[in-house]
């Protein structure tokens, strides 16, 4: 397989990506760990005129956990999350999730900020990123801003990143309570028929806070506020259960593909979300 | 065309420079270029990992990376783990535990296998089978590709346990 020709360019500092994505436009994309626009390049689904490795970029391959919060940096990859004992404690469903993410080879190479920047409806981090409540820091020629993860996505590979923009790094609130990643897929390194990401806070026996987010279930994550408002002031019963996934179903509008029909995408959802409530409950 | 680039990689040792366009896969790099053809071309697509090669300590499949990202980097092939005239401990036990039948799938299977040895040097057979997911072998159904890595971990083990 051989993609179309391209310049390479590795430039080493964030001044430096930001004006070559001034001068080349839209015939610059941006690559971290390549696992995703490689591919798509091969395939030549992806022409990239200008490829801008972000490789020799210093700083983005940090990992900060701190008081109330977690900094990562957009070329920490899935391996170096999973290797990183500090973060696990501090926000373990990103182990949990890292770990159900491809192989170990794909692992070592896949990064965060490719990951939740790509777009891509079947990767993991976007709606694991909105049931955290993270935000994604983007730089551009005007600064930097923060967006949203629960607002960034538009559509499937359309994101609130600006073309000039490039994405560095992901803060996260540390979370409390019971969290649970759950995956279903047809086979290792395929990408998620359903996943569901979910935060659950307790207190006492009441469910006091929810997060649900659900993967490659529509053309973008699908963050469910009423399946998590479902669980909450509930003591997380089947009824309660029921209504969440209920919720939920109404949200995501999946397609028709080869990892099956409509109907059978909604069935693996409502088991995926069950499993990923019922986890995180135990765990709260 | 796109211009092409100076390249230098240290691959086994050996530096290697040349000039190459920076679209060139790595994998062909490796095979065509160098003519280091253990590593071999199965999916070409990242599923099956024939092609892992280690870069700079990454165990990393090189049909997914660009010659131009390796610009600099320090690999390793299944050349550089073993020869027939110096086996590697993986290799002696893939042959006496037959960790193989057609061979497509071996030289990345131990390739990977000799950096997960690396990183957890007393792996469970769990643990083997989830670090080897990356690998796809479609004759021996891995049962005696994991017997294989258990017995080099404890051939490889044996004399540091020999010196404490």
């Amino acid at each position: 397989m051989i993609p179309a020709a391209f310049e390479y360019h590795r430039p080493t500092d964030i001044p430096g990506v930001l004006s070559l994505l001034a001068q080349h436009g839209d015939d610059a994309r941006v690559m971290a760990g390549g696992h995703s626009l490689i591919p798509m390049m091969k395939l030549r689904m992806a022409e990239v005129p200008h490829l801008i490795d972000l490789q020799d970029v210093g700083g983005l391959d940090e990992i900060r956990v701190e008081g109330d919060s977690v900094q990562i940096g957009a070329m920490v990859t899935q391996a170096d999350i999973i290797d990183h004992g500090a973060l696990a404690q501090a926000v373990p469903i990103l182990r949990e999730a890292s770990l159900q993410i491809a192989d170990p080879q794909v692992r070592y190479m896949g990064t965060v900020g490719g990951n939740v920047a790509n777009g891509d409806p079947g990767n993991d981090m976007p709606g694991l990123m909105q049931c955290l409540d993270a935000t994604f820091r983007v730089v551009g020629p005007t600064g930097e801003r923060a967006i949203p993860a629960r607002t960034f996505y538009e559509a499937a590979y359309m994101t609130a990143r600006e073309d000039d923009e490039v994405l560095i790094g992901v803060t996260i609130p540390r979370p409390a309570g019971g969290h649970a990643y759950e995956k279903q897929k047809r086979k290792i390194g395929d990408y998620a028929t359903a996943a569901a990401a979910v935060q659950i806070v307790k207190d006492g026996g009441t469910c006091a806070q929810a997060a649900i987010a659900m993967t490659n279930l529509s053309d973008t994550p699908i963050y469910s506020e009423t399946a998590g408002a479902a669980l909450v002031g509930t003591g997380v019963d089947d009824g309660a259960l029921a209504a969440a996934v209920a919720a939920m179903l109404a949200d995501i509008d999946p397609s028709d593909d080869n990892r099956g029909p409509v109907a059978f995408k909604n069935h693996v959802a409502g088991v995926i979300l069950r499993r990923a409530i019922t986890r995180a409950w135990a765990r709260a | 065309m796109a211009k092409k680039m100076h390249i230098t990689l240290t691959v086994n040792g050996k530096e290697e420079e040349f000039l190459a366009e920076p679209r060139e896969l790595l994998i062909y790099t490796l095979r065509e270029r160098l003519n280091y053809t253990g590593a071999h071309i199965g999916c070409e697509t990242s599923h099956c990992g024939a092609c892992t090669v280690t870069i700079d300590g990454k165990s990393v499949k090189a049909c997914t990376m660009f010659v131009a990202q390796a610009d600099g980097a320090d690999i390793t092939t299944i050349e550089g783990i073993g020869g027939p005239d110096n086996l590697h401990p993986l290799q002696t036990a893939f042959k006496e535990h037959h960790g193989l039948q057609c061979g497509y799938c071996t030289p990345g299977m131990i390739t990977r296998a000799a950096k997960l040895l690396e990183e957890n040097p007393n792996p469970t057979e769990e643990e083997i089978r989830f670090g080897m997911a990356g690998n796809i072998c479609r004759c021996t159904g891995y049962q005696n590709i994991v017997k294989s890595i258990q017995a080099a971990a404890v051939e490889m083990n044996a004399p540091k346990e020999a010196a404490e």
